[in-house]
């Protein structure tokens, strides 16, 4: 199955609006999903005969840069019986305020290798991700401040238990 | 406090109160970071009852070099030595599928040469192997047999003086990149390759004598730490994991990427020889396997390198090297199989907003990725450790961790 033909299926589906757009410039075809329905999606791609998407391949948080203040998930699926790939995009405005984070659904529940990304990209990105079960840093320590992977995020006077970062 | 944070300040309470909880009613043992027998510095939090592990929560992070943060903001071709330092044991993989990567964005993939493709999959096979071996040396060293883990050491050290001889270091190699390589296979380095191969192979038969058919060894890894295959998928497990688990999913023939359909070679699986499919056993044996069909590939690569693909004098490998490595501005991911599984790179690739003289913005070619993430194999294969290893003994757990395989270097990257 094809990149259209998936939007078509899903559309049929789970109602127009929530396939919001399709980016078919480059290597790889991707569609842009409704951020609040991502889980719905992603399960019935999973579940669905005809697609089967039963592998979660990546999950990368992105900071669409400076400027654009958006932050933005992308899941690359795979599917072990039909051999096909698929790219999911899910992305929101945010003012970039340490206190109001984006926030996205949890796709835990419908992959567990979510899990373990998810985590990551809350840590790295500063991404919350609602319904997850047990979102705490993984790789940097628990008491680290700031999200290093923000392309705003500086290191001048930055200490962290009283070693200099840069 | 915004909602986001009191939501982790929760889930961090969460953890505490049930550690706090555990060390009142059942027994907290912190198994690592030092511990010889976790590969590398991972820390696993054990909840016991006697010798009953109830509960297993890993603690990664040690070894974060901040891999991410690093490929944004050097050049394509300068982060080729850092990939090398994700999985360290396999580093020839590694930079093999970032090259792919890069070379597959800039759309010269079709035109690296076949010499170039073939010597790339030999050197990548010999390091599969090398990496095979210290995987199950090191699981014959956690189980308590020495033995083998000397062989597997001595036989590695072949590999190891051959990859030095062709680039110039032991492990990490920085050999393979973009649209080449750094020099042509030193003169002999065939003959000497094929040597190797027929030294291995006899080896190969007396460590299977040793471990593979062990008696007690069989006792430790049968029907120990089995992993389902539909959890296997649900938790993204990769390479020999997943093929242990019964599924035959290698992306050396799914993508048919390189060479690799000109190759032939099997795809062992996982068949429950000893106990249950997806046992330790299974994934051992795969791992075995494996070592075997290497050696064919590397066979096969020898036999076009010497014949059609021999070396000529004017034969220069970096001749295909573009001058500049600026892609279009695009989003690409690639997936290759590394020692350990699916190894991926996702490349965002944009222009560079500079300000010129009047104080315009103009949009500028870069070489340096938007954003880079990858997904090591490793990370997720350890993933599944908790699901995989509930109400299991003390020491089973050590054989589930020898088996999975993981290198740290790429779970913390």
């Amino acid at each position: 199955m094809n990149t259209d033909e998936i939007k078509l299926l899903l559309t049929a589906k789970l109602g127009a609006d929530i396939v919001l757009g399709e980016e078919t410039e480059g290597l790889q075809p991707a569609l842009l999903i409704d951020p609040d329905r991502i889980v719905e999606v992603c399960r019935e791609l999973r579940d669905n005969p005809k697609t089967y998407f039963d592998f979660l391949s990546c999950l990368s948080g992105v900071d669409y840069g400076g400027d654009a203040n958006r932050f933005g998930v992308v899941y690359h699926l795979a599917s072990i019986p039909y051999q096909t790939r698929l790219t999911l995009k899910v992305s929101k405005e945010n003012t970039r305020n340490e206190n109001d984070l984006p926030s996205f659904p949890s796709i835990t529940p419908v992959y567990g290798a979510a899990n373990w990304h998810e985590r990551e990209a809350y840590e790295m990105i500063g991404i919350y991700f609602e319904g997850h079960p047990d979102l705490r840093k993984l790789l940097l320590p628990d008491d680290w401040d700031g999200y290093p992977l923000r392309k705003d995020y500086s290191t001048i006077d930055k200490y962290y238990k009283g070693i200099k970062i840069d | 406090m915004n909602i986001a944070e009191s939501k982790y300040e929760e889930a961090l309470a969460r953890y505490q109160q049930k550690i706090a909880n555990a060390a009142t009613e059942d027994m907290v043992l912190n198994m690592g970071p030092q511990h010889p027998s976790t590969h590398g510095v991972l820390r696993l939090e054990l909840i016991t009852d006697g010798e009953i592990v109830k509960e297993v929560i890993p603690h990664i992070g040690y070894l974060h070099r901040c891999f991410e943060k690093h490929a944004e903001s050097l050049t394509y071709q300068q982060t080729i030595p850092f990939t090398d330092r994700m999985d360290y044991l396999a580093s020839m993989n590694n930079s093999h599928i970032w090259c792919m990567g890069v070379e597959k964005m800039l759309g010269i993939d079709k035109d690296i040469p076949k010499r170039i493709e073939y010597i790339r999959v030999l050197v990548c096979e010999l390091n599969r192997i090398a990496s095979h071996l210290i995987a199950i040396g090191t699981y014959g060293i956690d189980i308590g047999a020495f033995t083998p883990f000397l062989w597997c050491f001595r036989d590695r050290e072949h590999i190891m003086g051959m990859l030095e001889w062709a680039s110039g270091s032991r492990m990490l190699y920085n050999y393979i990149w973009v649209g080449g390589l750094f020099y042509d296979l030193p003169v002999g380095f065939e003959e000497r390759c094929r040597e190797f191969v027929d030294y291995f192979k006899p080896k190969m038969v007396e460590l299977n004598e040793l471990l593979t058919d062990n008696q007690i060894f069989i006792k430790r890894t049968a029907n120990v730490g089995v992993l389902p295959m539909d959890v296997a998928i649900n938790y993204g497990c990769s390479g020999p994991m997943l093929r242990g688990s019964g599924l035959k999913w290698d992306l050396r023939r799914i993508d048919g990427y390189s060479v690799y359909p000109e190759l032939e070679f099997e795809v062992p699986i996982g068949k429950g020889e000893m106990g249950t499919v997806g046992d330790c056993w299974d994934r051992y044996k795969v791992r075995v396997d494996e070592i075997e069909q290497s050696l064919h590939i590397v066979e096969q690569c020898l036999d076009r390198l010497q014949k059609e693909l021999k070396r000529t004098p004017d034969f220069d490998p970096r001749a295909k090297m573009p001058r500049k490595l600026t892609p279009k501005p695009q989003e690409y991911y690639f997936r290759g199989e590394g020692a350990k599984g699916e190894l991926g790179f996702y490349f965002i690739h944009d222009k560079k907003k500079e300000l010129d003289k009047e104080g315009n913005i103009r949009l500028m070619d870069t070489e340096i990725p938007f954003r880079v993430k990858s997904r090591g194999p490793s990370f997720c294969n350890l993933s599944v450790l908790p699901e995989i290893s509930r109400g299991v003994m003390i020491a089973d757990l050590i054989a589930i961790i020898g088996s999975i395989d993981f290198v740290l270097g790429e779970v913390d990257r």
